[in-house]
């Protein structure tokens, strides 16, 4: 008996995937032209699911610093801060989230991934009770093993459901840390946060909000849902990504919570695994200044966003609520979402397929991320598609043809 | 007369129908995955409403030893004991 064994029910399913088209967990491209178009299978394609969402990862500028930086300190940082020590750059990047969001303090993680895992795991501990969305992202539910404390799941974007939670804990002794999104990375929709403050007020929590998807896309400054709601004073913990709207890869937290320091001697995901090199540092330190000085990106991404989902929401797909820069249509089934997918890329359109349980309500979507860097005309072309498609699969009413058809 | 555990048990097995939106027959002895077919985040699907019928805190942590109907009543049982 083999040690995966235990993984065999995957199989199945796996191989059903396989049999109608290409693997969604393993897609090949031969070359990424630009944040918006890539080669897939010789074919050039238009590039609708990688979360690039003001196009930064060509930016003439951010290539710039990255070059030099990796010329000027090297490969690699060949270890932790903890251990190995801090490069220049690692210090210039926290002070410049933690200027541009305003909070006394920044910690700078691996990956983004990282940064939920060793900020949750150093807040809460044994005894302590932590409050997530149902729908929270993987990297919220693995802090929260790492953490060994209470989890409790309150109802998505239900900050009714939170309180009666919340009050349900009674005066049991131990912290609360309420988790949520600014942006849900797989319906796009965005929290109720102003209502969750005040339940976060009244029940005397902590509260973090993950702007993994919102960082760079709300707010008059960008710095994401808890600046649009007007709730930043009350959000606690900030934490977010480098690799959406800053095109590279890490994570971070900032905040004014005191003793913020200690988080850096008891994060164990911040403290045993390698600092992020000079290069990737460089270059998310120059889109940092891209976002915050150019708003224009935030304009154009608002545009192609609403461009995408009225225009599919108007053939009469099942979208999720609001237009965001995450335009998830709903399918059928998993054997449609399927077929539809790999039609999409034969079409030259390039978006995540996202299947149960990685899905809220066991949905089968097919997920899109706009880019400030589309064209209007790119978007044109990807409702096209769908139209297309849409009557193809049976999805949409057939269009009468034209008259010399 | 059924005992604390079997009324459990079956407030589990119509909570589970509700969620799974299919009847699910099961009795203390049942495995969760392998017999139900719950999968990891169905189970935490169940337990939140569990958590409203009982009108109880089940924190997720705790459902690391839970294998069984019978192992996840328990659980219940000793949460509401202790409320």
């Amino acid at each position: 008996m083999g040690l995966l064994d235990k993984h065999l029910g995957y199989r199945a399913p796996l191989d059903a995937i396989r049999a109608v088209g290409a693997d969604p967990s393993n897609v090949r491209f031969d070359a990424v032209l630009s944040p918006t178009e890539g080669m897939l299978n010789g074919q050039k394609v238009i590039l609708l699911g990688t979360n690039n969402y003001l196009g930064l990862t060509f930016d003439e500028a951010c290539i710039e610093a990255s070059a030099a930086a990796v010329r000027q300190w090297g490969t690699g940082t060949t270890g932790s801060r903890f251990a190995n020590g801090t490069f220049a750059g690692h210090l210039a990047l926290e002070q410049g989230l933690a200027k541009f969001y305003d909070r006394k303090h920044a910690m700078v993680f691996t990956t983004g991934y990282q940064a939920n895992l060793g900020v949750i795991s150093g807040l809460v501990g044994r005894g302590d009770h932590l409050i997530l969305d149902a729908d929270s992202h993987a990297s919220i539910y693995d802090g929260a093993r790492l953490s060994h404390s209470e989890v409790i799941r309150f109802r998505h974007n239900d900050p009714e459901d939170l309180y009666k939670r919340l009050k349900r804990l009674g005066d049991q002794p131990g912290g609360r840390l309420i988790v949520v999104e600014g942006i849900y990375s797989m319906m796009g929709d965005v929290a109720p946060l102003k209502e969750i403050v005040e339940v976060k007020r009244e029940m005397g929590a902590y509260l973090l909000v993950d702007e993994a998807h919102s960082m760079g896309v709300l707010g008059d400054r960008g710095r994401g849902l808890a600046e649009a709601a007007g709730v930043e004073a009350d959000v606690d913990f900030i934490v977010g990504t480098f690799s959406k709207s800053l095109g590279s890869v890490g994570g971070f937290v900032v905040s004014d919570e005191k003793d913020f320091d200690l988080l850096r001697i008891v994060s164990r995901p911040y403290m045993f695994t390698a600092s992020l090199p000079p290069a990737v540092v460089a270059s998310t330190l120059t889109a940092l200044k891209r976002l915050e000085e150019d708003s224009d990106l935030r304009r154009r991404l608002d545009a192609n966003a609403r461009q995408l989902f009225h225009g599919l929401r108007a053939l009469g797909f099942q979208m999720g609520p609001q237009a965001s820069p995450i335009a998830a249509v709903v399918m059928p089934d998993q054997a449609t979402a399927v077929g539809m997918w790999n039609a999409l890329m034969a079409n030259g359109v390039y978006l995540n397929l996202a299947v149960p349980p990685a899905t809220p309500e066991n949905r089968s979507l097919l997920r899109s991320s706009v880019s400030a860097a589309h064209t209007p005309e790119q978007i044109e072309k990807v409702i096209s598609v769908f139209a297309q498609l849409g009557q193809d699969f049976g999805l949409l009413p057939k269009q009468a043809r034209q008259a010399s058809a | 007369m059924e005992s604390v555990t079997d009324l459990t048990v079956r407030q589990i097995g119509r909570t589970a129908g509700i969620v799974m939106q299919r009847p699910v027959e099961v009795t203390a002895a049942s495995d969760i995955g392998r017999d139900l077919g719950v999968d990891s985040l169905t189970l935490m699907n169940i337990v939140m409403e569990l958590e409203d019928v009982f009108e109880l805190s089940i924190p997720l942590d705790r459902l690391a030893d839970v294998e069984t109907v019978g192992d996840l009543a328990a659980l219940i049982n000793e949460l509401r004991a202790r409320a």
